[in-house]
């Protein structure tokens, strides 16, 4: 007992969550707009996670800064260029085409192509 | 013979990868985040007090005024263990201020006694909403801000001793 008591103020002095890292947003198309937002957005002191699957406290934070910016009316897209613009291309799990990440949308058409041929190669022989 | 080239194809691209994911192993890539608003001007930002008797943070104080903005916790270990460093600084005149995350009033005002208080004004910032403004990832890390409010560096965790010197100099030089 008397050492729960010396963890009281412990436990009272931790800060809840902000208001809207756990609650949803009234309005449900604005909630599914964040919420698709969230879900691209890494967590960034957990960064295999994304800040929508993330309980780190940070994550919370991030959760609550889409959701207010969204409810205030802003678009999915501007909150997220506006944390691009702070932690660069990695806080999204959705890179945008740039010189560094062409090669993700060329490999599996070039891979294809090289299958294609592959193919082709073999069935002529058999011909 | 050409058959014969195609044979070493597949060991050729082994090779290739194994030593792509050897280099990877042995030097990891960094993943620091770091925040892209260095060399930029600092966001505004007004952040109420957290303490009594200190000021709170806010942007607009800083013009013509150099200073180290850090972004800290009470409940932060590491930031406990810079606190000296930060001290070292106060002592050689350089101004520090600070962001205090998710933090109370009482468990900042008991930091303070025990690390000591190098901090000109302390802004309560509850959500991270100024923090996450700053491009900061965590606690802590220090901005040096120039006299004309552009942020100069940003030095992530915490400060140590071999760090002083260098982060006193920036304040200096960027006045």
């Amino acid at each position: 007992m008397r050492r729960l008591l010396v963890l009281l103020p412990l436990l009272v002095a931790a800060t809840p969550p902000a208001p809207l890292a756990y609650r949803q947003l009234d309005d449900p198309a604005k909630e599914a707009e964040a919420r698709g937002l969230m879900q691209t957005l890494r967590c960034l002191v957990c960064q295999g996670q994304s800040i929508a699957d993330s309980d780190a406290d940070m994550a919370g934070d991030m959760r609550a800064l889409v959701r207010q910016r969204i409810a205030h009316g802003e678009s999915a897209a501007s909150v997220r260029e506006w944390l691009v613009a702070r932690y660069g291309d990695y806080v999204t799990y959705d890179p945008p085409l740039s010189a560094l990440t062409w090669p993700l949308w060329a490999a599996p058409v070039v891979l294809l192509l090289i299958g294609a041929l592959v193919a082709r190669a073999s069935f002529r022989k058999r011909a | 013979m050409r058959g014969r080239f195609l044979l070493w194809v597949p060991l050729v691209g082994f090779v290739l990868l194994f030593v792509l994911i050897a280099v990877g192993l042995w030097r990891p890539a960094e993943r620091t985040v770091r925040s892209r608003l260095v060399g930029t001007a600092l966001p505004a930002f007004a952040l109420k007090p957290i303490v009594a008797g200190k000021p709170g943070a806010a942007s607009v104080a800083f013009v013509g005024r150099p200073h180290l903005l850090n972004v800290f916790a009470s409940w932060c270990v590491p930031c406990a263990a810079e606190a000296p460093q930060l001290m070292r600084l106060k002592a050689m005149g350089v101004a520090v201020d600070a962001i205090a995350v998710r933090d109370t009033p009482a468990a900042v005002a008991g930091f303070l006694q025990r690390n000591g208080d190098p901090y000109d004004r302390i802004g309560d910032d509850p959500t991270s909403a100024v923090q996450l403004s700053l491009g900061s990832s965590g606690v802590p890390e220090t901005f040096v801000v120039d006299g004309r409010g552009v942020i100069v560096e940003q030095h992530v965790g915490d400060i140590r001793a071999e760090d002083v010197e260098r982060l006193a100099a920036l304040v200096r030089a960027s006045r």
